[in-house]
Parts: C-alpha cells; structure tokens; sequence
C-alpha cells in the first residue's frame, strides 16, 4: 500500500486538480459571463467560438511545422492572440448581422444562435474534416514539472491556471476600472436611460459581444492542450458554461468565479471518493436544490426595474 | 422535437422570475436534445424502384413468401446506413468509405452475378429514431438487397426490429459488446470476448500484469467489456481488479482519475474511454506523467481513426487490442491501404472498424454467388463456412453464429499515429454469449 508520503502527494495534486477544474470552468465562463451576464443574450453558439479558437490553433500548428519549424515551440502564445481575434472578428460580424435585431427578443436569440452553432459545426465539418484533428503541441508544454519524486504537477494545467487568472484580472480592470466598464454596467443595468444619458449603448453592445466571443477563442486554444479539436468539440463544454453562469447569479462576475469555484471543488472532491458519473450527478443535484432556493443565483446585483 | 421538449420546462418557471431565466431553462433542455437533431440527406432517390423485379422467378408479393427486392437484369441495389452528420460522423465516416471502396471494386471486377450494385445512401444523422427510420425506408421503398450500415450499437439496437419484421440484411461492422445473435444481421466486427479475452492473456504474459484497473465512458459496451475483463481478470487469471471507474460521454476533466491510478499503482490499465473524452483523457495522462515508460496501459477503444485526434506523440508507447491495424504487413492489406489511399488521398487513416466495414460487401458477394440468389433466406442460409483470404486482416471465416473467425492482435503507438504490431493470437472463435462471463 502506499506510505503516507505518497498520500500526502496524492492529497496535494487532488487539490491542484481542483484549481485546476476551477480555472477550465471560468476559463470557457468568462466570454459568456460577459454575453449572457452582461448583455442578457443567450449565446448556444458559444461553445463552436471555443471550437474556431481550437482549429485556430491547429492550423497554425501544421502552418508552423511546415513553413517555419523554429516558431513551433512558442507558436502556442500567437496561436493564444490569433485565436482571440479571429473569434472576435467573427463575433462582431455575428452581432452586426444577426444580434443586434434581437436584443428585446431572447427566446428568438436562442434558437437564432442555435442555429448559429449549427451551421459553425457543419461548416467545420465541411472544412477539416468530420474526424478530430490534434494540434501538435510543443512538448515543453505537455510536460509535467516534478518538484518531489512522486508529485506531478501538469505544465498545461499551470497554463490554464496562469491564463484565467490574467484574463479574470483583465475583465476585472475593463469592468470597474474603465470608462467602457461604467457603460457596459449602467447599460446592464438600465438601456433606456443610458441611452439618454448619452451612452452609445449600440456601439457598447457590439464590443462587449465582440469581446465576450474572443475570449471564448482563447479558451478554445487553451484547450486544446487538454481537449479535442473536432467540429462538435465546443458542445462538450457548453452545458458546464451555461451551468457555471447561471448558478453564479448571471449578471455578477464574482458570482460565476464563485459558482466555478464550488462546482470545480465539489467535482474534485466527490469524484475521487466516487465514480465519475456519480460525482456528477451529486454535483448537479446540489446545484439544482440551491438553485430551488435562491433562482437568481449565488450572487445578484440589486437593481431597480 | 426541441421545441416539443423545452415547451414543457416553460409553465414551470415561477412566475416571479424574469423571462431571462425562463430561457436559459428552455436553452438547457435545447442543449441536451441537440444531439437528437441533424439534417438528413437522400443522396439519391430511390430510382430503381420502378423497376423492381423479383429476385427469383418465384417470388411474390410482399409479405407473401420472399419479399420482392429490388434486383434486375444488369443491376442490384443496396442501402448504405451510417451517420454521414452529427457526433458519430467522425467515426462512421471511415466505415462510409471502406464499404464505398469494396462495392466500387466489385463492380469494376463484374459486379454480382453479372449485376452491377448500386447504392443507396440514407444519414442516420447520429440519432437512434433516424436510423429506424431510415432502414425502414430502404427495406420497404427501396427494397434493397443488403445494407451495410450502423455504428453504434444503440443505431443497431434500433434499426434490429426492422430488419427482422421486414426480413432484411445487415452488415455490421463494429466491434461490440456481444450478447445478441439475429438471422438478419452479420456481425463483421469482433465481439467482446474476441477482443478482450486473447489482450489480458498478453498482458499476464508478457508483462506480469496481475493487479489491473479498469476505466470506461459511462455506456453498455465499456460497461459489458469490463464485465467480461473483470471475470477474466478474477477467475482465469486469478488477479486482482483494484478499481473500475466510469465517465460520462464527453467528459473533459480526468484529473481525479490520473490521481487514483497515482495512488492504486497497477500492473495495467484497461482502458476504454470514447469520443472527444479520448482526447482529453490522453492528453491530461501525459500532462500528469502517466507516460509508456511508467504505466502499462492496453485500450480496446483507439484506432488509427482515433489517434488522429489523440496526436500519436500524446500516447507513445501504449498498447491497443485490435483485430486489424492499418501497418499489418500482408499482400492482401498492401494493396487494401494503396487503394484507400488512392480514392481517398494520402493522409486518410485506415482503423479496425474501416477494415471491417469493407469486409461487409465482400462477404455478402461471396454469400450470394455461393446461393446462386439474391433472396435473403438464401443468402442466410449460405453464409456460415463462407471464407475470406482476401480480407485485409488476412482470412476471416464466418461462424453459424453470423460473427466471424478472426485473430487478435496487439499493437503499440507510434509517434506517427500508426501501431507497430506486437503479437498476433491464432484464430479465435466467434462466442457472442459467453457463459460464466455474464
């Protein structure tokens, strides 16, 4: 059996684990706190931005192996920022296009952008293949660093840990710190009369979804160190999204860190004393009896209607 | 169908949350039933129908004796059934392109009893009521003479009924769970104990393995394998099964697990996770240190197909069980792989299911030659003893039991997404309901 040593080790990556669950939760939640939370629309395509940022990332891979092998140990920073613009850019021409006609309609919202995913998923499909594909990623990175015989601590997961906790801090500063920050909350908060308060609220809109699309192409690419790349691979992540913000309390980015925090955690935890599947269905159990008691969320911003 | 399962969900919600709420409830229950959608496509319509003519002079109408089927002087038609769209076209694409591939070679060497084959292609679109659907449509509109089709086996479970009600003819190409046996459907993949049994036997062998901790995706076919595996592992071998974990489909986070195969230190791990969890389960493997050179670890769940999205360089040196890999050196699998590639390009990957799924047509000729008639009673009846020295595998026999007589091989990854073949067993019977294993 294992010595008390090992368990400590055990111990101490099972919590690595958990930050680690953490970080990939409100990684893919960030971009929809902002879209859902913020704007109030119901974005079911946001798990294919996730997916444009993942073939991002692959097509720079096969262009770096090809064109210029010297780039293809640190292609990933770029494949990172490439991934963010071309999901913006995107975003914006979606919002342009198709949004912006929906803004009082949220029920049309949903099944329009429902629709969105599915064309984005057929036209992956079209494009790469309907097989997955793996980026080949630079083996420093899929290393582990071994700070004890017997403890791992994944280099890719420290990447995710590293990459949230930046762009956390980023949307933090945006939010409260900055002049778009303030529109963007009296917008949330009241349309109309930010609106008379001279606010741009259409040029506010197209940014936030803009910006919310591209930080879902980052985590995207950051994924697809410990992910698929497939035409449906943005599907697996949407529930748990959809989940970590609502159960947050939508409109409040505290909450959907909080709400990514406890689900991580209660994930970690019941998983390694149970089976997989039984560790999820006790998680989302739980969610469900505290949503029952509090439906606006574990936090919510008091606002006058 | 979504609008019918959110609907529901709407009345329920307290009045005195916003509409927002109501949505986000009603987007759920669309997220869930999103797999059950897809666009289904008839790649052609079913022209030959006007002239169908009976299989046999004798033949009369439906439900009188043999059904008519759609069979002339210069041509028969069969039906094509796979998922073409939605989540299992990733898998089903490869057996779409064997079965293509060996019914094209067929009609450039003569066709069938001097009749030229011609397919009709239906899209289950990965969903089970579809794929009822659609065989329906092949057998009783189209009155095909076989259907080389499904994927899964709950396509198979669905379209099973309709095949025997209308007295049908499946090829089925998947490896699968066993425990079923239908006069309407061959089973060109191998069946649990074919795959399973032979693979723990090489990793007692050859590695010493005697602890073993089992993993699967939470479904019937891991769960029927580890079954079997776990009766092997106790009674046969007389080791020890330390863990047996399952995961949901499409789960992405392994951390947990990586940390109990970490604390449980097995010989081996048996591993049967599918689907985009592959992925992320691999990868994350890598990432915590689970590398070849640590941890014996034997999958029966990826193929060359699989290896595509896994990345060779992230499972170097694992061991996959399979009847078939694409680098098997034979004559018969050379000139399989050269002609694959040509019609579907350089890159394409072959994997087991692939392999098995050409086997489809080339079996259903021999059967039909050997019967003199494309009348399913006959064919049927003609099928078991049929062998195969052509089949890329090398030789396949087909058993009364409608599986097929192969052997088992185990390969090991390469970092170019290929197996090198470690071992080869003899050939191995055939027995889809295993007693003591159940």
């Amino acid at each position: 059996m294992s010595s008390v040593s090992d368990l400590f080790s055990i111990a101490l990556m099972q919590g690595f684990n958990g930050l680690s669950t953490f970080s990939v939760l409100l990684l893919m939640a960030l971009g929809l706190a902002i879209i859902f939370g913020q704007m109030g629309v119901i974005n079911m395509a946001h798990g294919e931005f996730l997916t444009l940022g993942a073939y991002t990332t692959y097509v720079l891979s096969e262009v770096s192996s090809r064109w210029a092998p010297w780039l293809s140990a640190y292609y990933f920073f770029l494949a990172l920022a490439l991934s963010f613009v071309i999901a913006a850019a995107l975003g914006l021409m979606v919002e342009h296009l198709m949004i912006r006609h929906l803004y009082r309609r949220p029920l049309d919202s949903l099944l329009a952008t429902w629709g969105l995913s599915l064309i984005l998923q057929q036209a992956f499909r079209s494009t790469f293949g309907a097989r997955e594909v793996s980026a080949k990623l630079p083996e420093w990175l899929m290393g582990s660093l071994e700070p004890t015989a017997s403890i791992d601590i994944p280099i890719n997961g420290l990447l995710v840990m590293g990459l949230t906790l930046t762009l956390t801090s980023g949307v933090f500063i945006a939010l409260f710190k900055t002049r778009w920050g303030v529109r963007v909350r009296a917008t949330t908060q009241n349309r109309a009369m930010s609106g008379a308060a001279g606010i741009n609220t259409r040029r506010v809109d197209r940014l936030s979804f803009g910006l919310g699309c591209g930080l879902a192409g980052i985590a995207g690419a950051a994924f697809t160190t410990i992910g698929s790349t497939g035409p449906t691979s943005g599907s697996l992540y949407i529930v748990d999204t959809f989940l970590t913000v609502v159960f947050g309390g939508a409109e409040s980015l505290i909450g959907t860190i909080a709400s990514a925090f406890s689900i991580a955690q209660a994930q970690a935890t019941t998983e390694f004393f149970l089976t997989g599947s039984m560790a999820k269905v006790l998680t989302l159990l739980a969610v469900i009896l505290i949503l029952m008691a509090r439906p606006e969320g574990l936090f919510t911003l008091k606002v006058r209607r | 169908m979504p609008v019918h399962s959110a609907s529901p969900l709407l009345p329920l919600v307290p009045s005195s949350l916003s509409s927002r709420w109501a949505s986000v409830l009603a987007g759920i229950a669309l997220i869930l039933s999103a797999p059950l959608l897809g666009c289904s496509k008839d790649t052609k319509a079913a022209a030959v129908e006007s002239t169908a003519l009976a299989a046999t002079p004798a033949a009369k109408p439906a439900g009188a004796g043999p059904r008519v089927l759609a069979v002339t002087d210069k041509v028969v038609t069969v039906g094509q059934l796979h998922s073409a769209t939605g989540t299992m076209a990733i898998s089903e694409t490869g057996s779409i392109q064997a079965e293509r591939l060996a019914i094209d070679q067929i009609n450039a060497s003569g066709g069938i009893l001097g009749r030229q084959i011609e397919i009709i292609q239906e899209d289950g679109a990965s969903d089970w009521p579809t794929f009822a659907e659609k065989a329906n449509k092949l057998l009783v509109n189209d009155k095909v003479a076989a259907v080389f089709g499904c994927w899964t086996s709950a396509s198979r479970k669905a379209v099973l009924p309709v095949f025997e009600r209308e007295n049908g003819l499946l090829y089925y190409p998947t490896f699968y769970e066993g425990l079923e046996q239908s006069k309407n459907v061959f089973y060109t993949g191998q069946e649990a104990t074919q795959q399973i049994l032979a693979g723990l036997d090489w990793l007692y062998k050859e590695k010493g393995a005697k602890t073993f901790f089992l993993i699967g995706s939470d479904y019937i076919w891991p769960r029927t394998s580890n079954k079997i595996a776990r009766k092997h592992i106790e009674k046969v071998l007389h080791g020890t099964v330390l863990d047996e974990q399952y995961y949901p489909l499409g789960h992405t986070q392994f951390g947990s697990l990586i940390n109990k195969i970490k604390l449980q230190k097995p010989d081996a791990v048996y591993a049967i996770v599918v689907g985009g969890s592959n992925v992320s389960f691999y990868k994350q493997m890598k990432a915590a240190g689970i590398t070849a050179d640590k941890q014996t670890l034997l999958t029966i769940s990826v193929t060359e197909d699989e290896l595509l999205g896994i990345g060779g360089e992230n499972m170097v040196g694992f061991y996959a069980a399979m009847k078939y890999f694409q680098s098997l050196d034979n004559d018969n699998n050379k000139a399989f792989v050269k002609a694959f590639k040509e019609k579907y390009g350089d890159k394409s990957v072959i994997g087991d299911v692939t392999q098995a799924g050409y086997l489809g047509p080339w079996l259903w000729k021999a059967a039909v030659e050997k019967a003199g008639s494309f009348e399913i009673d006959k064919v049927v009846a003609a099928s078991p003893g049929i062998e195969l020295t052509t089949a890329p595998e090398g030789y396949v026999k087909v058993h009364a039991n409608h599986h097929l007589w192969s052997k088992l091989r185990i390969g090991q990854v390469q970092e170019t997404g290929q197996f090198k073949v470690l071992y080869e067993s003899g050939l191995i019977e055939p027995n889809p309901f295993p007693e003591g294993y159940q």
